[in-house]
């Protein structure tokens, strides 16, 4: 059994989308999505501490062996970005139950269960696998579920949002794929290992190069780097709460991922940093995405859409530790991965409190709700504390890795730019929280707290927010530990 | 003795959550928050005993990062502070007790959670064992601190917390925070030690950078041009304004500074590179424009809180002046202006709910109707120009001595000039209040309707808070021993 893991680990979830059509009941549907979600978390979490103990984890699906068959490879680096993709689904399914019933018709419940399933499925597929075209097809069996829950949120704007996501989307995939075929044809391989062995021979070709260009772009797309990210505030502000919550929390991250995983692993930090000048190319990128995304969602309005463009400056910083080149850098960017993942998920969360009971996350609907919500509110004001980057959060100890990281390299003014973009931070979620406790309330007097099927999953990721602030040991310990696979390639 | 440190920090946590349990009954609330800051001073006090003989209790609370924990650690300075914070609580206690009630202030509970909060902050701060954790505590302080600013909840308050806050934190995470990281870059550490961690570490050239980082973005140290925040935080009950914004938290924004000075750079060191030479003067200069603002300032707890920052200045000046005497002075002069400011808000307290007078020039003849209160005010005043009987005297003199040792004659003008000019605009006020006439009906003091409830003179428990501390200023000019004591064990023999 143990060694199935990997396959299990995408198979359970994938198993149990179609499950929730033929069950058409949407609470049966609920409890299948959280039972799947539940076991994804422990697979994932079991083989995080099988790679931590003994190594890479190779595993040949359906006993073909690599580079012919597909290989599913489990190293440091993957294993962290699964437990952070199925952690935040394990907390999103339970939360998912009330939220969905007031957002989504009753008929399209099992539906969403599926797509919610599948896309996590999809997610886990890109995450573990070994292979440069498997990748590929996960991609698509999760950018097209996420097209799908996109489209069921409430708002007539989540069909148009969807559909440009959608475009988005495509272009972005078939920009990779396009990538994956030069390589393809260059190397006559699809495994990852394999192409890593076979790259450095061709690394004067022209193909590799501009199947380099087409990744990047194909990738920044996926992960949203300015200028690339057009088609991500919409997308999260019309979305239903739980697909916000999820999405803003996983796929963003795994786009992330894949990156890191071609051009570090597949093409090699060594090819990256020095022939494809890749750190000077993002960069400039990074630092421009931090500082005016940060700006722009000051001056949002509706808060979801405030939190959006604020991932979008978030991803700023992931990329900014990539572009040091160096193990600090990297490791500040693995960490944040997952640091986000919490803080993003928890405010996402607290929003679909509020979208729950008031009806609008317009800035004006938070009105008194420091009163009439405290729990809601209080998770937000320390999910935004964390955004911030307050000590004894994990916003803060992914900051100080980003600083340490950018001092480094000699690079203080990058360090000002960071520090000053998280008092930007300060500013919009500060706006949000003069609104909710220093005005009085308007609204219906009914009002009441948030139910507690919604709250727990919001305190727990709050709790995993300050409880990995104070014990920063242990992830950064792992994340120091994959920076440092990342770096050395995958020979050694 | 290291369970004596955590208990510093968990008695008033625990104090917070029995101010809580306790809130349906005024009166037993009252008395948790008492015996809370009774038991706390007492812990403090057998730390003093013990760091006294020489011991350095230490403890790690947690390890956030690789190397770099969150830990206590009880050494003199730290100690003094604590000291003063804890015995002024017990103080600042019976003294709420009679201005919140007297002033019929809402929502009390919370008033006394979150003060009990910052209390054990302060704490954390003063026991801090490594940079790291002094951060720590500091942000928490400024977190707990801006439910007590902004505690009428009106949109007066909601400005000046934006101020508060926006201040606070835009200087810690700019420039602290980026100090932290570069020292911890270079150095590799951020315990705290004896002689700094630096030397040897840095260039020259960027030690002066360095500690303008920690100079201005410790910001609770009121250095101008970041000083808008404290008066701005005015607008806080009085209480609040006499314990956190005339003690606790302004004081832990220049003990920070002077701990920084001392055990992360190492006055050595930073005296041989002259690396605090232009950092003197931005001190002195807040010194002298602190003391001219206050004059303009006809609100009397405007008046004073820029009194405050150009006090504040005095540390930060003693600190970079770089030699025993001057840290002597700096520390010296944390206790005794906490002292004499705290008696000055008690009093301007006192008179906002016996007199129902918050300016200046609405004092007139009202000594005569309080004469206790404007007696400590004087006392006070004494203490706060640094003139004797008064504990003041002490700090002002050790400045002066380190100001000459370092060659800085024109500093010692500026401290005899601050003198000066505190004296002029804090003695009009004892003046006014004794030969002063009275202020004629109707002539604008807005609060005429108070008729006969006005004049029911200040509450018995705030008189009482008062004697205490302004006593406390007049022992001290006998007897600051134990503070110099300690501040020469910083400094060493």
């Amino acid at each position: 059994m143990a060694e199935h893991y990997p396959a299990l680990q995408v198979v359970v979830p994938l198993l149990a989308a179609p499950l929730c059509l033929f069950v058409r009941n949407g609470r049966a549907a609920w409890g299948l999505a959280v039972l799947a979600s539940w076991t994804a978390l422990g697979i994932s979490l079991m083989l995080l501490s099988r790679v931590m103990s003994s190594g890479v984890i190779s595993y040949a699906l359906g006993g073909w062996a690599p580079p012919i068959g597909i290989e599913y490879r489990v190293d440091v680096v993957n294993a962290w970005v699964l437990v952070i993709v199925s952690t935040i689904g394990a907390l999103v399914a339970p939360y998912a139950l009330t939220s969905v019933e007031r957002e989504i018709g009753a008929r399209r419940i099992p539906l969403f269960y599926a797509a919610y399933l599948l896309c996590l499925s999809g997610l886990l597929g890109i995450t573990i696998t070994g292979d440069v075209f498997n990748v590929f097809v996960f991609l698509e069996i999760s950018s097209l579920s996420a097209y799908a829950l996109i489209a069921l949120g409430q708002d007539r704007r989540a069909l148009t949002s969807a559909f440009r996501y959608l475009v988005a989307g495509s272009v972005g995939a078939t920009f990779i794929v396009i990538g994956i075929g030069l390589l393809y044809s260059m190397t006559g391989s699809l495994n990852m290992a394999d192409l890593a062995q076979l790259l450095p021979g061709v690394w004067e070709s022209r193909t590799v190069k501009v199947a380099y260009g087409f990744l990047a772009v194909g990738f920044c797309l996926k992960l949203a780097l300015f200028p690339l990210h057009l088609w991500l505030p919409n997308a999260y502000t019309y979305a239903p709460s739980p697909v916000t919550a999820f999405m803003a929390s996983t796929a963003t991250k795994v786009a992330v991922y894949m990156l890191l995983r071609f051009f570090l692993t597949v093409f090699g930090a060594a090819f990256s940093f020095d022939v494809m000048a890749l750190d000077r190319v993002l960069l400039p990128l990074a630092l421009v995405a931090v500082v005016s995304m940060s700006l722009v969602a000051i001056f949002q309005v509706n808060v979801k859409r405030l939190l959006a463009y604020s991932s979008v400056a978030q991803i700023g910083y992931m990329i900014l530790g990539l572009s040091f080149a160096t193990v600090t850098g990297l490791t500040a960017t693995l960490l944040h991965l997952f640091n986000h993942a919490l803080m993003k998920g928890a405010l996402f969360m607290a929003m679909g409190c509020v979208m729950y009971r008031v009806g609008s996350v317009h800035i004006d609907a938070m009105a008194g709700l420091g009163r009439r919500m405290p729990a809601t509110m209080a998770a937000f004001v320390a999910g935004g504390l964390s955004l911030v980057g307050v000590p004894l959060t994990v916003g803060f100890v992914s900051k100080w890795y980003l600083i340490l990281g950018a001092l480094e390299r000699g690079w203080w003014p990058v360090a000002v730019l960071v520090l000053i973009a998280s008092l930007m931070a300060l500013v919009y979620i500060w706006r949000v929280v003069e609104v909710a406790y220093f005005r009085e309330f308007t609204g219906d007097q009914q009002t009441r707290e948030a139910p507690w099927t919604l709250l727990w999953p919001t305190w727990a990721l709050v709790a995993l927010n300050l409880y990995f602030g104070i014990a920063a040991e242990r992830t950064a310990g792992i994340a120091r530990q994959a920076a440092e696979v990342l770096m050395t390639g995958i020979g050694q | 003795m290291t369970a004596h440190l955590i208990l510093s920090l968990l008695v008033p946590v625990a104090g917070s959550a029995l101010i809580v349990l306790l809130r349906r009954n005024e009166n037993l609330r009252e008395a948790a928050s008492l015996v809370t800051a009774g038991v706390l001073f007492a812990i403090v006090l057998r730390i003093y005993g013990a760091v006294s003989d020489g011991a350095r209790p230490e403890v790690i609370l947690a390890e956030p990062f690789p190397g770099i924990p969150i830990a206590l650690e009880a050494e003199p300075l730290g100690v003094l502070f604590a000291l003063i914070a804890s015995f002024l609580w017990i103080v600042t206690t019976a003294y709420s007790i009679g201005y919140m009630r007297g002033h019929h202030e809402k929502n009390q509970t919370r008033f006394y959670f979150f003060f009990a909060f910052a209390i054990a902050s302060v704490m954390g701060v003063a026991f801090a064992g490594n940079l790291f954790t002094l951060f720590v505590f500091y942000e928490v302080l400024s977190l707990t601190t801006f439910p007590l600013v902004t505690h009428a909840g009106t949109e007066a308050a909601r400005r000046a917390g934006r101020v508060y806050l926006g201040i606070l934190f835009s200087t810690s995470i700019v420039f602290q925070l980026l100090g932290i990281i570069w020292v911890y870059a270079a150095a590799g550490t951020l315990d705290f030690a004896v002689g700094g961690i630096l030397r040897g570490n840095v260039a020259a050239g960027t030690v002066p950078v360095l500690l303008a980082l920690f100079v201005f973005g410790i910001g609770k140290a009121a250095v101008m041009p970041f000083h808008r925040w404290l008066p701005a935080a005015m607008v806080a009950p009085t209480p609040v304004s006499a314990l956190l914004h005339a003690v606790a938290v302004v004081k832990a924004g220049v003990f920070a500074v002077l701990k920084v000075t001392v055990y992360v750079f190492g006055i050595d060191f930073v005296a041989e590179l002259g690396a605090s030479n232009w950092l003197m003067w931005i001190a002195a200069a807040t010194i002298i424009l602190g003391s001219l603002v206050a004059f303009t300032k006809d609100n009397l707890k405007a008046r004073l809180a820029y009194s405050t920052v150009s006090q504040l200045s005095y540390v930060v000046l003693g600190a970079m002046l770089a030699n025993s005497l001057g840290v002597i002075g700096s520390g010296m002069h944390i206790a005794m202006h906490a002292f004499g400011k705290i008696t000055l808000f008690f009093c301007a307290g006192a008179i906002m709910v016996g007199a129902h007078k918050s300016e200046v020039s609405q004092l007139g003849g009202l000594g005569r109707r309080m004469p206790v209160v404007f007696a400590a005010f004087l006392i006070g005043t004494l203490s706060i120009v640094g003139l004797p009987p008064t504990g003041g005297a002490w700090s002002k003199w050790f400045l002066g001595l380190g100001s000459l040792e370092a060659g800085q004659v024109g500093l010692v003008a500026v401290l005899m000039l601050s003198s000066l000019l505190s004296l002029a605009y804090l003695m009009e006020i004892p003046l006014k209040g004794f030969f002063g006439k009275p202020a004629g009906a109707g002539q604008g003091s807005g609060h005429d309707d108070h008729g006969e409830h006005g004049h029911h003179g200040a509450p018995k428990w705030s008189v009482a808070a008062i004697v205490v501390t302004a006593t406390a200023c007049l022992v001290l000019f006998v007897y600051p021993e134990p503070f110099y004591r300690l501040m020469t064990m910083v400094t060493g023999p």
